[in-house]
């Protein structure tokens, strides 16, 4: 008994006192509540696309395109099959460009160009790139590409519109990366008597690889879900098409046509693109991650 | 201590330099080094060459305008191995990474004064920094393994990295090439059945291991170690200077170290620097128990530092 009352004296100044027991209630609460509302948009999202788009799934839906016709009954207005192939082929153009350029500019600045007066000049021209709206970067292109040569809208001027809009994105993501590659990687690799760009090439790249691919991804799904810099570049049609080009049809900018549209069966093929829109990119991080997961030693 | 042995062996490979008249350079295809490597047809080509002597002439390195070695002129005798201590900061590991032009890989940093390997300058205009590179190789001191490549390719990573078209070497001689590197770090016993498992997997004595036997798969004439224990345990630690007492065999060693019983165990020579200037340098034995300088014996009787 006399034990006990004595160790529990001891324990006293141990104790948490209540007001500090209240305090950090209060915290808690806080933290779990703004983690809660985060959740409300985020999960409304999926499940308004998730049960508005998947009643508009359908095989047709993947298979043809849009007729046009949006007067009449559901089955003839078409499937979103032109958007879905003109979104991966203008991105994948896109991509083709921006995630080599940026992570050869990303290399240059870590690699190279490091403490520099014109590195610095770069990382502030990257920054200023990054917070420029898509839209600005459309209507560049329109500018230069279809104003400036008089001709037409096109697949590939889309994306090129895309991979400037990409480009900050993959550049900021890869120099972070490459920044936290620890320098005596790099040395110990350079005392083997290696060459700088085998160095590059064997050891950092392949080391930054899992990270590098999560901002490039980032870059991808931030382009493959722009409606602006297209409407203007890439414009709308409802044919498949695979030359670049001619005018193509996007995700984006199909749903962008339908959401306004007065028939709700358009407006339903919108929200099954946009599930399809969100289901790519999905895949696509999937698929990188098992690739760039692999491509590492375990 | 050896200082017969060494003297015999400095003593047999002057008449070739002597001859050679003027300060070899170090070419990326040089004549000597790839007859070298084209004749030898020995199992375990890490012990085929011996290791080189390298002498510093007035060397002073700067980080911008901070000057950290202050004109050092020092010889490290071939085949013997040299321990550099000295408190922390005092230049030790700026110096050795000017041994192998690793200094001016620092933004800001560069070195002044000569380097010469056996007599040639390694700071000489015409050099390449890569072949000087492949001469001298270097152990961190943290284990560093490249991280994406398994034991094997750790160790093959200097054959197929470097410069010197190897692309024509056949697969067979790469495995040879990578046992015997293996083998000369004592660690192909270990490592044997786990050559395509993650270097990074290894313990970190192993790690070290790896690192050294890395170095020595590109058959350099000199290794640098920059305080390759400290990261390491007592077992690890000893492991690695029975290592280093059977590589100078083969290469010369520069170590630097914290650990002053490392040094007396390890070192034929010791340097004892302060401050970025060299106080002295002498048999390990004469530096530890009667040094010439006074500032020497506060050191290593552990009055400061």
């Amino acid at each position: 008994m006399s034990a006990q009352i004595t160790s529990s004296a001891k324990l006293d100044r141990f104790a948490v006192s209540p007001a500090r027991r209240r305090k950090d209630r209060l915290a808690r609460g806080a933290i779990s509540g703004a983690t809660v509302i985060a959740l409300i948009p985020l999960a409304l999202v999926l499940y308004y696309l998730l049960s508005k788009g998947l009643s508009s799934w359908s095989w047709s839906f993947f298979s043809t395109d849009p007729t046009g016709n949006t007067f009449f009954k559901t089955s003839s207005i078409g499937g979103v099959k032109s958007a879905i192939l003109g979104t991966i082929e203008i991105v994948a153009l896109a991509s083709a460009i921006a995630i080599p350029i940026g992570v050869g500019v990303a290399v240059w600045l870590v690699e190279y160009g490091r403490a520099s007066k014109f590195a610095h000049l770069v990382r502030f021209f990257v920054d200023v790139l990054t917070g420029v709206p898509s839209i600005v970067f459309g209507l560049f292109i329109y500018i230069v590409l279809i104003v400036g040569t008089g001709s037409s809208y096109a697949g590939y001027k889309g994306s090129f519109a895309l991979a400037l809009l990409m480009l900050p994105v993959v550049i900021r993501s890869a120099e972070v990366i490459l920044t936290l590659i620890p320098t005596t990687l790099r040395e110990s690799a350079l005392a083997l008597g290696a060459p700088r760009w085998k160095v590059i090439f064997r050891i950092i790249l392949p080391t930054a690889l899992p990270g590098m691919v999560t901002g490039v991804l980032l870059a991808i799904a931030r382009a493959a879900g722009e409606t602006a810099p297209l409407l203007f570049t890439a414009a709308s049609t409802r044919n498949t098409n695979f030359n670049l080009g001619q005018f193509m049809n996007s995700l984006p900018v199909q749903i962008y046509d339908d959401v306004t549209s007065p028939t709700t069966a358009v407006v339903n093929r919108a929200w099954g693109a946009a599930l399809a829109l969100v289901t790519m990119i999905l895949l696509l991080n999937l698929i990188a991650r098992l690739v760039s997961r692999r491509s590492r030693l375990a | 201590m050896t200082s017969d042995g060494t003297a015999s062996r400095v003593a047999d490979m002057e008449p070739e330099s002597q001859a050679e008249g003027e300060r070899r350079r170090i070419a990326p295809k040089g004549p000597e080094s790839n007859s070298s490597t084209a004749t030898e047809t020995a199992p375990s080509p890490v012990e085929a060459k011996p290791g080189l002597s390298v002498t510093l002439e007035k060397l002073r390195a700067f980080y911008g305008d901070a000057e950290q070695v202050k004109g050092i002129d020092l010889d490290f005798r071939a085949n013997e191995v040299t321990a550099i201590i000295g408190p922390s900061g005092c230049g030790k590991s700026t110096m050795i990474r000017c041994i192998n032009r690793m200094h001016e890989e620092i933004p800001g940093a560069h070195a002044e004064g000569s380097v010469l390997l056996d007599d040639a300058d390694i700071y000489d205009p015409s050099v390449d920094v890569v072949a000087v590179r492949r001469a001298i190789g270097m152990v961190f001191q943290k284990p560093n393994p490249f991280p994406t490549m398994s034991v094997f390719d750790n160790v093959a990573a200097g054959l197929r990295l470097g410069s010197s078209g190897r692309r024509g070497q056949g697969k067979v001689d790469l495995q040879a090439k990578v046992e015997a590197a293996l083998r000369g770090a004592g660690l192909w016993d270990e490592v044997c059945e786990r050559l395509s498992e993650p270097g990074a997997g290894l313990s970190g004595g192993q790690q070290q291991r790896l690192c050294i036997a890395r170095s020595l798969a590109v058959e350099p004439e000199v290794i640098l170690m920059d305080e390759p224990c400290s990261a390491l345990d007592p077992i690890a630690t000893l492991k690695i200077e029975e290592l280093i007492e059977e590589l100078k065999q083969r290469v010369t060693i520069v170590i630097v170290t914290h650990n002053m019983q490392q040094a007396a165990r390890v070192a034929d020579r010791t340097a004892f620097m302060l401050s970025g200037e060299l106080v002295e340098v002498g048999p390990t034995q004469e530096i530890f128990t009667k040094p010439n300088d006074s500032r020497t014996e506060e050191y290593v009787t552990g009055k400061f530092g």
